[in-house]
């Protein structure tokens, strides 16, 4: 199937290279970083995870909320999302393979990082999230595949891959949470040891990940002749409503829990976050930015006739992603780290190289994103887009 | 034979078989004649070594330099101008940053100003230990120190957002040209990309010398074992009224310090 | 078969990258690696042996040296008693190269020869040459 991915439009091609010129900048980065070390980024003693991981953590969410399309369809046989489940988990792969890339280039000895299966370590919550964030690959890799090749042919996906999908949904909430237990079961790190966390993380991420879904529909519906359909793009809509609400919530039990206790250790890191703390305020401009974009796209979202028109959706989907990528991509992680344990406020922000690196990484993961659903989408072209059942 | 199938049987095969290769290295390692190993006889044992921290005996600035200087030289610690990048195995900090959740508006400006050392807590219960991936910072059984393998560390700074006690510093760039003082050629440095701490001086206590810092301390820092009901330390905290750094998290830190009485009050 | 003539000169440029290196050094003669174990400690020992025999420690040292590096840090040994019963301390830095002071003669010889890159001086310290 991939020969697919080899003809294509002349804009087809410009994105290509532009993602591969872009992913060109972030390697020679790389290159310097490898051969420097970690100091060319912004990260210090003290903020010792920056935007590698906290890129990380957002995209592991954009790859778990493929199970949002997955689940209605195969649980539920809910027909509307037959055209788009196959976008939901080659969604699933390219952010799994970014949130490797992440963890990759955040090693400080990438050369050994396979100390990590030579050496496996059972109480490290970092072994179960490679072994969940592989199995997720695999799965995904397996499955999308293997009912894209049917549809080719024009049959029904052979039976064993129902077990494995079976196994993919339940698979991926467990990668979310076993990435929120990295930060959840860390004591002294008030910011982050919450119950709810893996909660708030899967919210955030149901919301997201069917946002960036939303956006990648009408773009597709914009470049191809595939169609992925008014009613799947509706119930989209609905499920990123209902976990933006969900999520929300969840930061308001959050602020309620800090700041009605009073703990001074609980209040830290939301003050830093969201007014400054001991004079220190470079996150705040980008909080308040992630809070107004959550109330207006909310504000789009709730009424159902607003959301019914593709344009208002469109818009509120962009509002969650970007909301989402704030809240998450960057305050939840290096929120965690301020002030430090001898309560000092090192602030962090990342630099040019390291910018690049991750921006490489992000570029790398939509090459893979664009080829797998050129693929998916010239089958879908030829097939008429419903699967055969 | 179709091509796919040949290439599906090649593909398994190869990772049956590096796969089986592993297997078969793990189970020769066990094989390798132990006996040819055993520790230094004049090594200093105990079941858990802890420090207690004398802070009536720190009467001047260079009292507690001398230890910090004496432990980072022994160990090639850089010296490393920006903060953001700083290496520290031992170090000062006001009370208010020691022990944050202690905050009191009407301290004596004493004790607020009082520099007391910090360092790696060698907890009973790690928490760096608990989410290292590779084992490279491990807790040795038979002392209870928390120790870094240097070798096997992958440098993804988990240990770091897991310590509460902010012991543990990252090597952002190679150390050596931020060596200034004479190198101890006994001692190795780092190279980039690891995480460092403090070690109990473990290269020390197997040559049977007490740690460099309590060694410089003018009998300000005892060290011993805390399970051995006759040992020195086991009396100084039987006399002494002693704090440790948020035992509140579980974590059975093993530097105590006694505060002590204020010659002004 | 499609393609055929294309798979053919593919075919011709592997084939051709693949005996380059080799039409490349052919003929010219290699010094061989010749490590040097004249420093002054070896010169002044009676019986010269290493911690095992030369044979061993040629085809075994690395894994000695893994095997060594792990029981130190990990287990927290020290001694070593090697074959003929001597014991030593288990050091890179202070025991191997106290005898083989001279890093660039000894080890680099064979290392730069089979272009190996241990990292092993990445940390720890090497003798200071010529003293």
């Amino acid at each position: 199937m991939l020969e697919k991915a080899l003809t294509g439009s002349k804009t087809y091609w410009a994105w290509i290279f532009f993602l591969l010129a872009i992913i060109g900048v972030g390697f020679l980065c790389y290159l310097r970083q490898f051969s420097v070390g970690l100091g060319i980024t912004g990260m210090s003693r003290d903020v010792s995870w920056g935007f590698y991981i906290s890129q990380f953590t957002f995209l592991v969410g954009i790859a778990a909320s493929g199970v949002m399309v997955v689940l209605p369809y195969y649980l539920h046989n809910y027909k509307a999302f037959g055209k788009i489940t196959i976008l939901g988990e080659f969604l699933a792969i390219s952010a799994v393979i970014m949130c490797m890339l992440f963890i990759f280039v955040d090693m400080g000895q990438p050369l050994r990082v396979l100390n990590v299966i030579l050496h496996p370590t059972f109480n490290s919550v970092m072994f179960y999230d490679m072994v969940v964030l592989s199995g997720y690959l695999l799965l995904n890799v397996l499955i999308g595949w293997t009912t894209l090749g049917a549809e080719r042919k024009g049959i029904a996906p052979p039976k064993w891959v129902k077990p494995f999908i079976i196994l993919s949904i339940c698979w991926a909430p467990s990668i979310h949470t076993v990435t929120a237990f990295l930060y959840a079961g860390l004591p002294g790190r008030h910011f982050w040891l919450s119950a709810i966390m893996a909660a708030r993380f899967l919210a955030s991420a149901f919301a997201s990940g069917p946002a960036l879904l939303l956006i990648l529909a009408f773009i597709i519906r914009r470049f191809t002749k595939f169609d992925p359909g008014k009613e799947a793009i509706q119930t989209l809509g609905k499920i990123v409503t209902y976990f933006m609400i969900a999520n929300v919530f969840f930061l308001g039990l959050e602020l309620f829990t800090a700041f009605y206790s009073q703990i001074p250790g609980h209040m830290h890191s939301f003050v830093y976050l969201y007014a400054g703390l001991e004079g220190y305020s470079k996150l705040v401009p980008l909080m308040w930015l992630s809070s107004i974009l959550a109330v207006v796209a909310l504000g789009l979202l709730v009424f159902p006739q607003i959301r019914r028109n593709e344009t208002a959706l469109a818009i509120a989907a962009i509002a969650v992603f970007f909301s989402l990528w704030i809240d998450k991509g960057f305050g939840l992680v290096i929120g965690g780290f301020i002030p430090n344990p001898f309560e000092r406020v090192t602030e962090y922000w990342p630099t040019l190289p390291e910018f690049s690196i991750s921006l490489a990484v992000w570029a790398f993961g939509f090459l893979v994103l664009t080829v797998l659903y050129k693929i998916a989408v010239s089958v879908k072209e030829q097939s008429g887009g419903e699967a055969v059942h | 034979m179709k091509r796919r199938e040949f290439l599906k049987i090649a593909g398994i095969s190869t990772i049956l078989g590096l796969g089986g290769m592993s297997v078969v290295n793990e189970l020769r390692k066990g094989s390798l004649e132990a006996a040819q190993y055993a520790p230094d006889p004049k090594t200093m044992a105990a079941k858990r070594w802890a420090m207690v921290i004398d802070m009536k005996k720190f009467k001047t600035a260079d009292d507690y330099q001398k230890c910090v200087d004496v432990c980072h030289s022994v160990h090639n610690v850089p010296d490393i101008p920006d903060p953001k990048r700083e290496i520290k195995w031992l170090w000062p900090e006001m009370f208010v940053h020691a022990f944050p959740a202690q905050e009191d508006l009407y301290l004596s400006e004493h004790y607020k100003h009082m520099p007391f050392l910090v360092t790696c807590n060698h907890c009973a219960n790690p928490p760096c230990v608990r989410v290292c991936p590779t084992k490279a910072t491990f807790k040795r059984m038979s002392d209870g120190i928390v120790m870094m393998d240097m070798h096997r560390c992958i440098g993804c700074r988990f240990c770091m957002a897991a310590c509460p006690y902010g012991a543990r510093s990252f090597n952002w760039q190679d150390p050596r040209p931020f060596i200034k003082r004479e190198l101890n050629p006994e001692f190795p440095t780092r190279m980039k990309g690891v995480v460092e701490k403090c070690t109990f001086c473990y290269e020390r206590l197997a040559k049977g010398l007490m740690p460099a810092c309590v060694e410089a301390s003018n009998g300000a820092l005892i060290f011993g074992d805390v399970t051995e009901p006759n040992s020195e330390i086991r009396k100084v905290l039987n006399s002494n009224f002693t704090i440790r750094r948020r035992p509140e998290l579980g974590t059975g830190p093993s530097v105590y310090y006694i505060i002590g009485g204020n010659e002004h009050a | 078969m499609y393609n055929g003539g294309k798979i053919f000169i593919g075919l011709i440029i592997f084939v051709g990258l693949l005996i380059l290196p080799f039409y490349l050094s052919m003929g010219k003669a290699i010094a061989k690696p010749d490590p040097k174990v004249d420093t002054p400690v070896i010169k002044q020992m009676a019986v010269k042996q290493c911690v095992e025999s030369k044979d061993f420690m040629k085809t075994a040292h690395m894994q000695m040296l893994n095997d060594w590096r792990d029981s130190v840090v990990r287990e927290g040994n020290r001694l070593y008693t090697a074959a003929d019963g001597k014991s030593y301390d288990m050091s890179l830095q202070n025991t191997c190269m106290k005898c083989h002071s001279n890093k660039k003669q000894f080890c680099d010889e064979c290392h730069n020869f089979v272009a190996v890159k241990p990292y092993c001086w990445d940390c720890h310290l090497m003798p200071k040459e010529g003293a």
